[in-house]
């Protein structure tokens, strides 16, 4: 399968802006959802809208069917162990402010510490800052070195016995180093401390065995995965799961409600409260078939090819500072962050877009890694399996002309 | 000198009135067809500003609500406000330019007295992402409210 064939799966690749062929390098943001997405959402709308784990009747029964397959689903996909380690949030954002919550209330006292890395979208670092002025706790920071490598050997110096958890990504949103969470997972179990892993942008690219790597948490968001938005994902070993309070109250996630007191429902609806994103959880299941259809040798060596001709463009050109340096045997997935001497990121995404394509400029949500290399934010293209050679080409074109006019 | 005589000529009375200053520029983007081209106008007017301070790029001149850095300050000088701006993206400062070269050297009245419609005029507005449009308004918020502040100055 080509990518021009996997491309007919996804409407929005066919649209048109300002009159030109759109080319869509902004997939870190959002990747295109596929047909089968979105008839899924479709079907669940207009033929199996009921909420879900409460009426007898026989659409509540697709409905929750629908839904609880998907856990499934999920389950399978990221190599968990029980389908009650599987919890449905409305995104990556979601799932780490209920681990930053619960776990928080569960296991973090004043002086405590939590270590969350430089490069870490603010998605990442806000929630785990909440908890520890609640908690009277201190975070800590993993630095990241000039060339975008987590500095993973310092990470030892900075735990101690008062260390309760540690927050990295997969992948970061603005370097996309596949970082070595299996090592650091390593480190941390080794003093004790437990390991969210930040896979946002990690999943759709890289996917996850959270058994093999053994995280304690993993969060990810639907979107970013072919799937609808408002559609997150959090694992989270059931040890953990089991010993953490509720994160909100109300709905399927009670036992009994009696006004001297009220019991929790068992993992997962625990931790499920209100109702559920009915109409878009299901879509997780065409979605992750997509990324299994397109985690495919032929289609990964082409965008391999791509981001090879990318890299190359970019780096030869003298103007150009890439920011995520892959070194020896590290991994980089198609996404391209860097300022260009004397052209305003905005100023270019701005001419970019009126050439048809789009990119994201700015801080990226991760001010901290902008304020490492002393910038005020930076271009970034994203690819996905679905981009062609002739985007790139075409997007190397359009950069240069951007350039030249700015300059 | 050199200083004396860019003072006074940042200090003139405009030659044109408010309404005539947008229709020029009106005029000037109603002749160009790609949005490509309105881009190297504004860019053209972004290199052309007036020099702002650098020791002025002070947190407390920067419009909020931008994506790119934006300061405006202003100058009362017989009774006349006088704006100077920057940005450090050049579209973005070709935009506030258009709007300095239109609301520089008026009394707080004629600032006030105008509706602003002809940046929807140009076209501009709908053409930003909304990010953009949102910097945009915030400029203009800010120039009114400059106005505002110092009709009430000037009349008390």
């Amino acid at each position: 399968m080509t990518a021009k064939e996997v491309r007919t799966s996804f409407p929005e690749l066919s649209v048109s802006v300002y009159g030109k062929k759109l080319v869509y390098f902004d997939n870190a943001a959002t990747s295109q959802r596929p047909q089968s997405v979105i008839d899924k959402w479709v079907e669940l709308s207009s033929e199996k809208n009921s909420n879900i784990h409460r009426a007898v009747h026989k659409i509540a029964e697709s409905a929750t069917d629908e839904f609880e397959s998907t856990r499934d689903s999920v389950q399978k996909f990221i190599g968990a162990r029980h389908r009650e380690e599987i919890i449905f949030t409305s995104g990556t954002t979601a799932s780490i402010n209920l681990v930053a919550f619960s776990f928080g209330e569960a296991f973090v006292k004043e002086g405590d510490e939590v270590i969350v890395s430089e490069e870490e979208h603010h998605s990442n670092i806000v929630p785990w800052q909440m908890m520890c002025e609640r908690k009277g706790a201190v975070l800590k920071v993993l630095p990241v070195d000039d060339e975008g490598h987590l500095e993973v050997e310092k990470l030892e110096g900075l735990i101690n016995e008062r260390t309760r958890i540690l927050a990295v990504a997969q992948i970061s949103n603005v370097l996309g180093i596949i970082n070595p969470v299996k090592k650091i997972v390593g480190i941390c179990h080794s003093k004790g401390v437990p390991v969210l892993v930040d896979g946002a942008q990690g999943i759709v690219h890289e996917g996850m065995d959270v058994s093999d790597v053994d995280c304690d948490f993993y969060a990810f968001s639907g979107h970013k995965i072919y799937a609808a938005p408002g559609v997150g994902v959090l694992y989270g070993k059931k040890e953990w799961l089991d010993l953490m309070p509720p994160y909100m109250g109300g709905g399927e996630m009670i036992g009994h409600v009696r006004f001297s007191g009220t019991t929790y429902a068992p993992l997962p609806e625990k931790f499920e409260a209100g109702t559920q994103n009915l109409a878009g959880v299901p879509t997780l299941k065409p979605a992750i078939e997509m990324a299994n259809l397109l985690n495919n040798s032929e289609l990964k060596h082409y965008s391999e090819e791509i981001a090879q001709f990318l890299s190359g463009a970019l780096a030869s050109n003298p103007l150009v500072h890439l920011y995520g340096l892959p070194r020896g045997e590290e991994k980089k997935i198609p996404l391209f962050s860097f300022i260009v001497e004397g052209a305003h990121h905005e100023d270019l995404a701005l001419i970019l877009d009126k050439m048809g394509v789009a990119v994201r400029s700015g801080q990226m949500c991760a001010e901290p890694i902008m304020d490492r290399y002393k910038v005020t934010g930076m271009l970034r293209a994203s690819l996905a399996p679905y981009n062609t050679m002739e985007e790139a080409v075409y997007f190397v074109e359009c950069l240069n002309k951007a350039i030249k006019m700015l300059r | 000198m050199t200083e004396d005589v860019n003072k006074n000529d940042r200090y003139i009375v405009p030659e044109k009135s408010v309404k005539e200053a947008q229709d020029e520029l009106i005029d000037q983007f109603s002749m160009f067809d790609e949005w490509l081209d309105k881009y190297e106008y504004l860019i053209d007017l972004g290199k052309n500003l007036n020099a702002y301070p650098e020791t002025d790029k002070t947190d407390d001149k920067l419009i909020q609500g931008c994506q790119s850095r934006v300061w405006l300050d202003y100058k009362i000088e017989n009774g006349r406000i006088y704006f100077i701006a920057d940005s450090d993206a050049i579209i973005t400062k070709g935009i506030i330019s258009m709007l300095v070269s239109v609301y520089s050297g008026r009394t707080p009245k004629e600032i006030e007295g105008d509706d602003f419609s002809f940046i929807d005029k140009i076209g501009l507005k709908e053409n930003l992402s909304p990010t953009r449009a949102n910097g945009l308004v915030s400029m203009i918020g800010t120039i009114r409210a400059v106005a505002k502040e110092n009709d009430l100055l000037l009349n008390n």
